[in-house]
């Protein structure tokens, strides 16, 4: 597995050969608060950069999860749509939300590193 | 943006604020809005809802009638210490507001809806006389504390509250100053709210904080009345929906009901006489999804019936719970629907209010 790389938009993802793994950050858990519902993506789709992929609700809203990658979706985590609470336990470790079949492996490189996505949010609060 | 008496007390506890009819109020705390509305259920939390209007009324002998044209309760039943849930009601018999109406010493106390409190008083002073006086104190602060554990706690600092019930209220000493308890909530549970100088509201609650009662904001005030099945202004009531509408004709007196001389009457005697179009009910999803305020409702065969007021997940029933407006011949409990989330449409039944039971003292 490669070092993780972070979305401005708060999702985390890790490279092992041509296979993403695509989650959320602590942070984006923290800002949301206990999340509820979980929807992830169907095996087989298609993904652009950037583009909504998943779904993450806490008690008070609903957000989208977008892919920071371009690919096609291997498998969606059915153990968060089962007990969505454990993305607020694990976000970054067990509880990913999909992983997903790289496009063009540059996308990685053009995404956060951690100490770079530290001072993203440190600078932009919500 | 205003602020209430307990402004720092909540920032030094942790508090995530948000902007809400015009004040900076906690939305939760350090534990979470799920942990808060469990420890609710479970024992006791407190809640600061100053930024609610307290609206003091005292007049004439013709205050009650005065008050009976814009409030369908019958005042005569009121009795000294007695609070009552019911509205203001515009011309067509539409809801200005939902309130709380306590008779006290002297006249009425009144507790109003933040975002709507100024508008009332001004609907409410119209109907007064010259000679009755009316003030919405701003030197006050309200507490509410909810919970199985509220009466002990409460009893342990205000001796003697564990005599009300519910539904009423009385005058009681703290530090020497007058407080003023009654026994009622927004969240299903047994308990109180109290109201008390913003010079003791901190002392206060620190008390309560003390005694084991737990700081709860505005998310699991709003998770904990779904559950109850409670109106929230400007979700399920508006001045474009009747109590009847709202499927609230118990908070209309039985003699208002039969006599009327209210606003809006005709509509809603036409209401009550014929029936309502559309109804407010509890709504289940079957799985997991949660339909948020404004989520199209379908009938079985596809026809768009009604629309969701408010939406969340309930932490106490473990699973999504709704309330919204539909078409009344689609109202029966139980009854099949379709909700529309994100473009695709999830099975859900009309469900029984409340999604939680409630557990008053009477």
């Amino acid at each position: 597995m490669s070092e993780k790389k972070f979305s401005k938009k708060h999702e985390w993802v890790s490279l092992d050969g041509d296979t993403a793994t695509v989650g959320i950050t602590k942070h984006a858990t923290e800002m949301l608060g206990d999340i509820v519902f979980v929807e992830v993506p169907e095996p087989g789709k298609s993904v652009e950069k950037d583009s909504q992929a998943a779904v993450v609700e806490s008690t008070k809203a609903a957000s989208d999860v977008y892919s920071p990658i371009s690919g096609e979706i291997l498998e969606g985590n059915k153990s968060i749509v089962d007990d969505p609470g454990n993305v607020n336990s694990d976000p970054e470790g067990a509880s990913w939300f999909f992983k997903i079949k790289v496009k063009d492996k540059s996308e990685f490189d053009t995404l956060m590193n951690k100490a770079d996505y530290d001072k993203f949010c440190a600078e932009n609060p919500s | 943006m205003e602020k209430t008496a307990l402004y720092n007390f909540h920032k030094n506890l942790g508090a995530k604020f948000v902007a809400f009819a015009g004040y900076e109020m906690p939305i939760q705390y350090k534990d979470g809005i799920v942990k808060e509305h469990i420890s609710t259920r479970q024992t006791a939390g407190f809640f600061d809802v100053s930024h609610m209007g307290q609206l003091f009324i005292s007049g004439s002998k013709s205050l009650e009638q005065n008050l009976e044209k814009i409030i369908p309760l019958d005042f005569k039943e009121i009795k000294i210490n007695q609070s009552k849930y019911s509205f203001l009601i515009n011309d067509k018999g539409g809801v200005i507001d939902d309130l709380i109406i306590t008779r006290v010493d002297g006249g009425f106390n009144i507790i109003l809806n933040a975002a709507c409190k100024d508008n009332d008083t001004k609907e409410i002073a119209k109907c007064l006389d010259s000679d009755s006086k009316y003030e919405l104190k701003k030197d006050l602060s309200l507490l509410a504390l909810q919970g199985p554990k509220s009466e002990t706690i409460l009893e342990a600092i205000i001796p003697g509250v564990k005599q009300l019930k519910f539904m009423n209220g009385d005058y009681f000493k703290f530090q020497g100053k007058k407080i003023y308890v009654t026994r009622s909530g927004y969240t299903g549970e047994d308990g109180f709210e109290i109201s008390l100088s913003n010079t003791n509201a901190e002392n206060f609650t620190k008390l309560l904080s003390n005694k084991g009662a737990k700081p709860i904001g505005l998310g699991a005030r709003d998770t904990l009345r779904l559950e109850a099945g409670l109106c929230l202004y400007g979700h399920e009531l508006n001045q474009d929906i009747s109590p009847i509408q709202a499927n609230l004709k118990w908070a209309i007196s039985k003699r208002r009901r039969e006599e009327g001389g209210f606003k809006g009457w005709e509509n809603i005697q036409n209401d009550l006489k014929n029936g309502v179009s559309k109804i407010r009910v509890g709504i289940k999803p079957s799985g997991k999804i949660i339909a948020r305020e404004g989520t199209k409702i379908f009938s079985s065969s596809g026809d768009e019936i009604g629309v969701i007021t408010s939406g969340t997940f309930g932490p106490s029933v473990n699973a999504p719970v709704a309330m919204g407006y539909i078409q009344s011949k689609f109202s029966e409990i139980d009854n099949k629907i379709l909700l529309e989330v994100r473009g695709k449409k999830h099975d859900a039944v009309v469900s029984k209010l409340p999604f939680y039971k409630k557990s008053y003292v009477k």
